[in-house]
């Protein structure tokens, strides 16, 4: 239960940093931290008490072990690809921003308004 | 001898030895991607940080000149045809698309398991390719007018 | 068996242009006009011969619940066949406008990789699969909006990046709750299970409205839609505001919240109201706006509001009226982009009090913006008259006066601010005379086929033709939880 909570409060520190936060490359690390969050949610509901990990060696056989559940292991790996594609992006724009208006301050990055 | 880009001799000396290290842990990790954890995207991330690595301790333009630049260009979506040409032949063999075509050997072998053998290399080409042709145009991107990224 | 080639054609389109073009762009043309054109006749071919069947497509040769499926039923086949048919007009029109700005062949793979993200949200039956493709068009979409490298591209891009990654943290945290309650992602396996726990299905159905409602651009969740649309060039906004929000918005959310979750009568509220506060709330905003795309862009989330407001109502007419609605927004939102795009490129300007009288030195774009404007108000004979005339009976005839009367008011403040276009924009004050105005033959073709196919498409609705090509459309998604056995029953 508590780790459920911490990690609902990671998305929090992640969301409240892209909402508040002026300079740009603290609103690109803020959505990574939230992309974090995502990823840990998904890794906790995939975990059972007293499970092995996945994977079969050899001279071991199954047995009546419980497996944890490999599956949100392949979706966590897409997603952190997928996630590390959008951070790119995001810095080549911040990049491309400071070259136009010379600030990194999103408050002065007004020019398309109403 | 001092270089005005890169950084001492000391990390200049230690990269030189340690990269090749870096580099056949990389492909190790891609080979094994059906044994072990890891696979194409943890061992193509592996071995684009090994290029990244030069890149911090020579300076970018030794990096242009040690790979050859234009060939790791086209390697990138050389590499995403050629995966898409493996699902066609999956189609054309009779199943469905990204059906195994190759034999399934002994488990626990290196060569098992079907054609995901396969498609890691050709996943861990991509993504080394695709990440550091990223980073080198971030790193020498020059500020002028025109272009985009 | 030719569901794979929805993504294959494109990706591979994608691919070869980076690998064989030079400098030049010729290759990059050549390439992306032969995959657009296979991907129209194949679409064509699959709606027409579709009926109320469905094609389930497993991936890799292995069984339902272990696989990632492909499923077609007539609704997707309908959304592929409008991506494909805007898809060739924006090529057409791109190619002489986008050597304008700077000639190379990126243009064209990102526009191919839209393309597959697209295809691939829409055939898709796995919800995870479904989130791997939003990302790709996505990703495309950003890099497309500031192709032409001004200073307000970059903002607008920023700004759409920022918000995308959020509404994509959304839908992965409601992945994750939906996997940890039934422990499958394949969305008719899901719909199968999901009845057990109720609960789990207002959690996931709020989460899921918040984030595809940012893709959708709906009323709270708009803001990023205006500066996207107004800065981006003219082929990409069509593309954007004519597929994309449809693509990645309302298609999502009418599959989850009427084949997956059984349309509960919460969020089914909530959609009509949040369809009418953004019809009423984004005319009164365009009619404020002095930009040209700026105030196109509202009016794209006003007529979204409009749909939104059909698919809440949930009878049948409200669907077969937003469904129309869907096409015909498509196609004269798309016409009206490229004649701002048209004017923009010849005048170097968007702002309409330093527009004029244009009828001489652009007859073809005055008379489609002409056409485009009586189709977006709603006057009879064009297409948009019946889809909107339908969406407010269907209102009344449920039993919401109240929001056939937003509906209406909405549709007089459509013809308001587009009578303010016509008005400064086209036939000005001013005659505006410059010599050696160009407009590449593609622009020109594209705009009288768009403006053709306006007042084609109003023969849907008669009723011959209408149990042929719309009334499938309309049984796939009223047949809510029919779904499941099409997909498993096989």
């Amino acid at each position: 239960m508590i780790i459920y909570l911490m990690c609902f409060a990671l998305l929090l520190v992640g969301l409240y940093g892209l909402l508040t936060k002026r300079d740009m490359v603290r609103i690109i690390i803020a959505s990574g931290i939230t992309g974090y969050a995502a990823n840990l949610m998904l890794i906790i509901f995939a975990y059972k008490h007293g499970a092995l990990y996945p994977i079969l060696e050899k001279g071991k056989t199954v047995g009546e072990r419980v497996m944890v559940d490999p599956l949100p292991q392949a979706l966590v790996l897409t997603s952190i690809v997928i996630e590390l594609g959008i951070t790119a992006m995001l810095v080549a724009l911040a990049i491309r921003l400071f070259e136009k208006y010379k600030t990194f301050d999103i408050t002065k990055i007004k020019r398309l308004s109403g | 001898m001092k270089n005005e880009t890169g950084l001492t001799l000391i990390a200049r000396t230690v990269t030189r030895i340690s990269v090749w290290l870096i580099i056949l842990y990389g492909i190790y990790i891609i080979l094994h991607g059906h044994l072990s954890p890891g696979g194409g995207f943890a061992g193509g991330v592996v071995i684009a940080l090994a290029f990244l690595n030069v890149m911090l301790t020579f300076g970018h333009e030794t990096v242009t000149r040690w790979l050859n630049i234009e060939f790791m260009h086209d390697l990138e979506p050389a590499s995403g045809a050629l995966y898409l040409a493996v699902g066609i032949l999956g189609i054309a063999v009779g199943g469905g698309f990204l059906a195994n075509f190759l034999s399934k050997g002994i488990l626990f072998n290196l060569l098992s398991s079907g054609n995901i053998l396969l498609l890691n290399i050709i996943i861990g080409v991509k993504v080394s390719m695709g990440l550091f042709t990223v980073v080198w145009a971030l790193a020498t991107f020059r500020l002028f007018d025109g272009g985009e990224q | 068996m030719i569901l794979p080639f929805f993504i294959i054609i494109p990706l591979l389109a994608a691919f070869l242009i980076a690998l064989i073009s030079g400098d030049r762009d010729y290759w990059a043309i050549i390439v992306s006009v032969i995959a657009l054109i296979s991907l129209t006749v194949l679409s064509l071919f699959c709606f027409s011969t579709i009926g109320g069947k469905m094609i389930v497509y497993e991936m890799s040769a292995w069984k339902i619940p272990y696989t990632v499926c492909l499923t077609v039923d007539a609704f997707s086949a309908f959304m592929l066949v409008i991506v494909s048919g805007i898809g060739l007009t924006a090529l057409m029109f791109s190619i002489y406008y986008i050597r304008h700005l700077s000639p190379s062949w990126k243009y064209y793979a990102l526009f191919m990789l839209l393309i597959t993200g697209m295809n691939g949200v829409i055939a898709t039956g796995d919800l995870f699969n479904l989130f791997v493709f939003m990302e790709i068009a996505l990703f495309a979409a950003f890099a497309l909006v500031s192709y032409g490298s001004r200073a307000e591209e970059f903002e607008a891009s920023f700004k759409y990046a920022i918000m995308g990654s959020i509404s994509s943290t959304l839908v992965l945290v409601g992945i994750a709750v939906i996997y940890s309650a039934t422990s499958t992602l394949t969305m008719a396996v899901i719909a199968q299970r999901l009845p057990q726990n109720p609960t789990v299905m207002y959690w996931s159905g709020g989460i899921f409205l918040a984030a595809f409602g940012l893709k959708a651009a709906i009323m709270p969740f708009h803001a990023w839609l205006p500066d996207a649309h107004s800065s981006a060039p003219a082929p990409i906004s069509s593309m954007l505001s004519g597929v994309l929000i449809k693509s990645l918005g309302i298609y999502v959310l009418i599959r989850l919240f009427y084949n997956i979750y059984n349309a509960p009568p919460v969020f089914l509220t909530m959609f009509m109201v949040l369809g009418s506060v953004s019809i009423l709330v984004a005319s009164f905003l365009a009619i404020g706006q002095w930009d040209l795309k700026r105030l196109l862009a509202y009016s794209s989330i006003s007529q979204i509001g409009f749909i939104l407001l059909g698919v809440g109502i949930g009878t049948r007419w409200a669907i077969f009226g937003a469904v129309f609605h869907i096409l015909n927004h498509a196609i004269f939102k798309a016409l009206l982009f490229y004649n701002a795009g048209t004017v923009e490129m010849v005048l170097g300007t968007r702002d309409l009090r330093k527009m004029g009288n244009l009828t001489h030195i652009l007859p073809y774009t005055t008379a489609t913006s002409m056409v485009g404007t009586l189709s977006v108000s709603g006057i009879p004979p064009f297409n948009g008259f019946f889809s909107k005339l339908i969406i407010i009976i269907a209102a009344i005839a449920a039993g919401h006066p109240v929001y056939g009367g937003i509906a209406i008011l909405g549709s007089l403040l459509t013809l308001v601010y587009f009578m303010k276009v016509q008005r400064y924009g086209f036939h000005g004050e001013n005659m505006i005379e410059m010599e050696n105005v160009r407009i590449g033959w593609g622009m020109r073709t594209a705009m009288i086929l768009l403006a053709v196919l306006c007042l084609a498409t109003s023969i849907l609705i008669i009723p011959g033709i209408k149990e042929v090509t719309l009334d499938p459309v309309v049984d796939a998604i009223m047949n809510k939880t029919g779904y499941i056995t099409r997909v498993l029953g096989r």
